[in-house]
């Protein structure tokens, strides 16, 4: 069997879609998210949604086989804010060790499952790969949230780097496969995520598992929101020797193109997109239609932008399923040559 | 696009916004002011708690031209972890100092770490060192790689501060095997400082310290060219505290050779440095004398002078004589110098004297500008400086603009009077200029932009650092007429290159003006024009810049303009693809004729043990594990080092150690329950070469089996130095001595892997199933060595007497090859299909071809065995279509599948 370097050599690889806007649909309520267990608990957990994969496993499974279905060869755990300074809001910090744990088990499973399945489309993959979702968590630690104090910092460091910690033990023990620290707006918070997974495998002594690494560009300005233009993110991250450098999340494929297309021009390592379905509308929901989307991710890789492409907020298996088909006949962007000499 | 990507490996750093420090970069001024031990302003600010204003000396800093801003915060009397943390927080806040890298200074490694804990950008660690041992050292310099930082190593170790050249030599070379080979550090990651001593103190030991920083810096960057060099440069001068022109001049004067020995950056008060060719001739040779101690007196003559400069104020010193100079002289002074003081008078004293006011600007202006130019290229000035020049030429043009102005309003007018074409109204032609992204010069651009002005054309400037994407929607959004980019630094001209890429992407129909010092006619020939039919000419400098636009805004005169550009530039395109074939490859007629020369007749064949082929079915795995060359091995694992050092290896031994044991636990199962097995083919045949490229292979009949078809390296090679191809290895028929020559093949493959693949995967064992994979490649290519060896003392027998360690076969000290086809020496994959036919096809190899000539088993491996001593590997190299169009004659092949299965090794496109 192949290695996802090598792959990733040989063509496009799909990450699959929203989670979110999956979940969306099966309109679940107080109730749902509770499930037998947390019945009693103190606070509202409606919209917990990484709580899920401890009440309704089957649902964030089915999704996660929608995706592979069609045509994902990663596909991300549902643990977007699974640590516990995001947790915090729940109440829930003492769980971010389980939710990691088991929302990589049930991602396995669904490969598994799915690879196992005599009647199930493989569209000639050998397998797919799980890629542990670490999230930019809800505070930041570059920027204030006291306007008046512009040096004060709601978070420190180590205690980004801790919580991390926990996560990626969590999902390491589940079994993922990649790690993907994703929709970075803060490039400090991406460095304490890198942190960790560095500490944490140097502490376990064992081989890394490849990490992606994947920015947010919030608007037009062309930078993060922690200010930083691409190049100048791109470099802060390097030292992750990181699988592939991507971007998502925040604009759609029409508005991300010339950052995709730079990116490709200066990432020595792989490079990935998975950007919005199109702009939110006034109701704040994505209207960009799958053929339109595809189209976007088509000229991406006809240019050779990219390595791996999917979709962010607002996509759908069936958005999935229209890239993979359009971008399937192009070849993936080669990896630059790493001179050695000046 | 991006299939020739390539990355050099610059020195990247980063705060908001990027800073690549690249061969041409020059000079990165690191800024000093933000340093309590430093600056007493700065200090007295920090210890009164007063940030906010403290802020303002890095703001200073950056403003007058600060690349880097170093922060230290080492004094007794405040707690240093809480100042770095606090300072470095409010800073993020300020975008307009973020956005350059900062250098966390400390002597204390706790500060150092509580300052990375608060940067989102790619800093600088200034500095660890060997000082209080090696141990210590890798621990700091492994928890800096920890947040991505770069290093500034001292050259210090545990018997003290480097203040030889040897010792400083010495200890960075030490330190740099350590962060390279043990820490994994990438080298250009790796800053020495090689520490600046003072000199001109009056102890004679100290004299030399100038001299030999100079030196050390020249040599470590001969041994590690990826590394660079900083230093604190005011140290230098400490022995004239006090007297700052005497201390500028000195550090000028050691800037000025520090930097052409390669020292990259330097801690230096940013908005105080002043340019070697403009310090007072006496006192720059004083300092010269110093710096390079070459009398004896030096030191004296030195501090006598700086008597008679301390004596007066500061701003006598600074001599006013080129007040009196000519007006042109004055400007051009006040360019060089950066002086605002004089600019408004000084230029309308020109405006009086030059007819036009656009005359000032082309005159006297523009030559100052181009003085600092040839000052900056040959390294006497640097950034800042021509950041201030620039401000002094915008005072002057801006003191102009109004008059230039005025004229047009006249002329326009005069145009309405007498009801002539009204150029300049309403209609006007519309120019957008920019510098292109990652290049901040406009100095040049703002000139063009200016005197296209004056001419009547409606100018957009987008500024500098504008991607093509903005470029290109605001030319669409505005309608303009042309487009015109400037850049100044080599990696522009890529950029210029995507951006006429872009055009054609959309469709654009606008002319493309290319200009700016890093640009060229031929660059834009050859490179940029192809890309975008709609007109790209290159602009040699702003005043041919009216004629060109005037030509291509003209309805008459464009067409043939351009239809002369273009004619121009294939010429130039044609010039250039002839000088490189001319230049680096032989005629394949020339290359064939420079082929390795051997004295066939004094060499007589071995005659090998038997021909044709001989299987070895189900070999005993116990002897193919004495021949695993376990460096593949843990490469394939990702984890590098040499075999058997990398067990012991600090960082990663615990880890192979284990790997190891597991493959050898993993490998004796194997053996045991017979998992796999293990089977080869080798053959030997008559061959005869036929002088050029082709080999015959006979049987004992004389019957020909096969022809085989080699490759010759092409590139021109040193006198004495042959065109290799295998063919050269085997005697040719024309050769006297009747004896024929011999060449054999082998393939040999493990088989068996399959079923126990699948079982690890059912148990999502990846880690066995990778080492099972990797243990049969290992397996595979022991038996191609363990049967090569066999070849040579045995079956064919010429080197009966060999007796070679592993590690000896895995350097491939014996005699022999045995190339395989797809590999350097024989890059064409289908003479497989040859290779296989001789020995036996699938049935006796039990490996099957793929499509794309791959082998099934994928632990398979086939090759020649050529023997004679002279046979060595070698890598073809690029070939030219000459021989592509014989090679394919030969083969009888079409020359495009043969150029398709050579793609990588071709030197032309296809």
């Amino acid at each position: 069997m192949k290695t996802i370097q090598q792959s990733l050599k040989e063509r496009i690889l799909i990450i699959d879609g929203a989670m979110g806007t999956m979940i969306q649909r099966h309109k679940l309520e107080e109730a749902d998210y509770r499930g037998e267990r947390f019945k009693d608990w103190a606070s509202d957990l409606k919209g917990n949604n990484d709580l899920l994969v401890l009440t309704q496993p089957d649902i964030i499974k089915g999704i996660h086989k929608l995706y592979l279905e069609a045509g994902a060869d990663i596909i991300e755990t549902n643990t977007f804010n699974a640590q516990r300074i995001s947790l915090a809001d729940y109440h829930m910090e003492p769980l971010a060790y389980e939710l990691n744990f088991e929302a990589a088990k049930i991602a396995k499973q669904a490969v598994q499952e799915f690879f196992s399945d005599p009647a199930t489309e493989k569209g000639g993959r050998e397998r797919a790969y799980v890629a542990g979702a670490i999230g930019p968590l809800n505070k930041t630690l570059s920027l204030s949230p006291d306007v008046n104090n512009p040096g004060y910092r709601a978070l420190t460091f180590d205690e980004a780097v801790s919580a991390y910690y926990e996560q990626v033990k969590g999902l390491v023990d589940g079994g993922v496969d990649l790690l993907l620290i994703e929709t970075i707006f803060d490039t400090l918070n991406a460095k304490a995520a890198i942190y960790a997974i560095k500490k944490y495998f140097a502490d376990i002594n064992q081989k890394e598992v490849p990490i992606m690494i994947s920015g947010t560009i919030t608007d037009a300005s062309g930078r993060t929101l922690s200010g930083q233009t691409l190049e100048a993110f791109y470099t802060s991250v390097m030292h992750a020797k990181p699988l592939s450098i991507g971007l998502n999340c925040a604009l759609g494929a029409a508005e991300m193109r010339p950052h995709i297309e730079e990116l490709s021009q200066i990432a020595s390592c792989f490079t990935s997109a998975y950007p919005n379905a199109g702009l939110p509308n006034a109701m704040g929901e994505y209207d960009e239609q799958p053929e339109q989307t595809a189209h976007f991710l088509e000229e991406w890789a006809r240019e050779g932008f990219v390595n791996i492409v999917g979709g962010c907020c607002g996509t759908t298996p069936d958005h999935i399923k229209h890239i993979a088909d359009h971008v399937r006949n192009f070849k993936p962007r080669p990896l630059p040559v790493l001179e050695s000499a000046l | 696009m991006s299939a020739n990507l390539s990355i050099k490996p610059y020195l990247r750093l980063s705060g908001l916004e990027p800073l690549v420090i690249r061969p041409e970069t020059n000079f990165v001024n690191v800024g000093e002011r933000t340093n309590v031990t430093g600056s007493k302003k700065f200090a007295r600010l920090i210890r009164e708690n007063k940030y906010e204003e403290a802020l303002s000396v890095a703001r200073q800093q950056v403003e007058s031209g600060a690349q880097v801003l170093d922060v230290n915060m080492d004094d007794a009397l405040l707690d240093g972890v809480k100042a770095m943390t606090t300072f470095l927080n409010l800073l993020q806040s300020e975008p307009d100092i973020a956005k350059i890298p900062v250098m966390i200074d400390s002597s204390k490694f706790e500060i150092i770490e509580a300052g990375l804990k608060c940067v989102q950008g790619k800093c600088i660690v200034n500095s660890i060192s060997m000082k209080e041992g090696v141990e210590k050292f890798k621990r700091e310099a492994n928890i800096c790689k920890l947040y991505g930082a770069s290093v500034v190593v001292m050259a210090f170790d545990e018997n003290g501060q480097a203040d030889t050249l040897q010792r400083r030599v010495d200890i960075c070379e030490k330190a740099y095997k350590i962060l390279t080979e043990e820490v994994g550090y990438d080298p250009q990651d790796i800053i020495f400082d090689p520490n600046i001593f003072a000199v001109a103190t009056g102890i004679e030991e100290h004299n030399n310290y100038a001299v030999d920083f100079i030196e050390a810096t020249r040599i470590i960057k001969q041994k590690m060219p990826l590394a660079k060099i900083s230093g604190g440069v005011s140290n230098i001068s400490f022995s004239f505290r006090g007297n700052e022109p005497v201390r500028e001049a000195m550090h000028a004067v050691f800037l000025y050779h520090t930097i052409k020995a390669g020292m990259d950056m330097g801690i230096v008060n940013a908005g105080q440095l002043i340019v070697y060719d403009e310090i007072e001739p006496q006192l720059r040779e004083l300092c010269e004398d110093v710096i390079q101690n070459r009398r004896e007196d030096a030191t004296d003559r030195l501090i006598a002078f700086a008597e008679t400069v301390k004596a007066k104020d500061k701003n006598e010193v600074k001599n006013e004589a080129w007040r009196s100079n000519s007006v042109e002289e004055r400007l051009k002074h006040a360019l060089i110098n950066g002086i605002t003081d004089y600019i408004d008078q000084d230029t309308e004293e020109a405006r009086q004297k030059y007819p036009k006011p656009l005359d000032v600007i082309e005159g006297p202006l523009m030559n100052g500008m181009n003085v600092v130019g040839d000052l900056f290229g040959s390294g006497k000035m640097f950034l800042p400086q021509v950041v201030k020049s620039a401000r002094v030429m915008k005072k002057s043009v801006a003191i102009l603009t109004p008059f230039i102005e005025a004229e047009k309003e006249q002329r326009r007018l005069a145009h309405l009077a007498a009801g002539t074409q009204n150029e300049e109204g309403a209609g006007a032609a519309r120019i957008l200029l920019a510098t292109v992204k990652g290049d901040v010069h406009d100095i040049g651009k703002n000139i063009v932009g200016v005197v296209l002005g004056c001419n009547g054309y409606d100018i957009i400037d987008l500024g500098v650092m504008v991607p093509a994407d903005k470029i290109l929607e605001t030319a669409q959004k505005e309608k303009v007429d042309i487009i015109g980019l400037s850049g100044l630094i080599t990696p522009s001209l890529d950029e210029m290159v995507h951006v006429a890429h872009e055009m054609k992407r959309r469709n654009m129909n606008q002319p493309l003006l290319i200009g700016g010092a890093t640009t060229s006619r031929m660059h834009t020939a050859v490179k940029i024009a192809p890309q975008y039919e709609n007109g790209v000419v290159h602009v040699l400098d702003a005043s041919r810049s009216v004629t060109v636009a005037g030509s291509l805004l003209s309805k008459e005169q464009k067409p043939d303009y351009l239809a002369n550009v273009g004619k121009e530039y294939q010429k130039l395109r044609d010039d250039f693809a002839s000088k490189k074939t001319a230049k680096q490859y032989l005629k394949f007629e020339e290359a064939q004729k420079n082929k390795v020369t051997i004295d066939w007749n004094s060499f007589t064949p071995i005659v090998p043990q038997f021909t044709g082929t001989r299987i070895f079915d189900n070999y005993d795995l116990n002897e193919l594990v004495d021949y695993i060359d376990w460096g593949p091995f843990f490469i394939a694992w990702e984890l590098h080092g040499k075999f058997p050092a990398i067990l012991q290896d600090e960082k990663v031994g615990k880890e192979a150690t284990k790997l190891f044991e597991d493959a050898n636990e993993l490998l004796k199962t194997i053996i045991k329950e017979k998992w796999l097995t293990a089977r080869g083919v080798i053959g030997f045949w008559h061959a005869a070469g036929d002088g050029k490229d082709s080999t015959f292979i006979y049987d004992d009949n004389g019957k020909e089996l096969a022809r085989l078809e080699h490759l010759r390296q092409q590139n021109k090679k040193a006198p004495g130095q042959p065109n290799f191809s295998l063919a050269d290895f085997i005697k040719p028929t024309s050769s006297s001595g009747g004896t024929s020559d011999y060449m054999g093949a082998f393939a040999v493959t493990i088989h068996g892997i399959e079923s126990h693949i699948k079982k690890f995967v059912e148990n999502h064992d990846d880690y066995n199933k990778i080492m099972l994979q990797v243990l049969a490649d290992r397996l595979a290519e022991a038996f191609a060595e363990l049967l090569h060896e066999k070849v040579r003392k045995d079956f064919w027998g010429y080197a009966k007497e060999e007796h070679f360690s592993n590690e000896e076969l895995i350097k491939e000290s014996y005699s022999g090859i045995r190339p395989a086809p797809g590999y350097p020496a024989c890059p064409d994959h289908t003479e497989k299909y040859k290779l296989f036919n001789l020995l036996g096809g699938e049935q006796a190899t039990q490996i099957t071809l793929t499509e794309s000539l791959a082998m099934y088993p994928a632990s398979s491996i086939c090759g020649w065995y050529f023997g004679h001593p002279q046979s060595q590997y070698f890598g073809l190299g690029k070939i030219q279509k000459d021989q592509v169009v014989d090679y394919a004659g030969r083969k009888n092949m079409q020359v495009e599948d043969v150029e398709r299965w050579l793609r990588p090794v071709l030197e032309y496109d296809v």
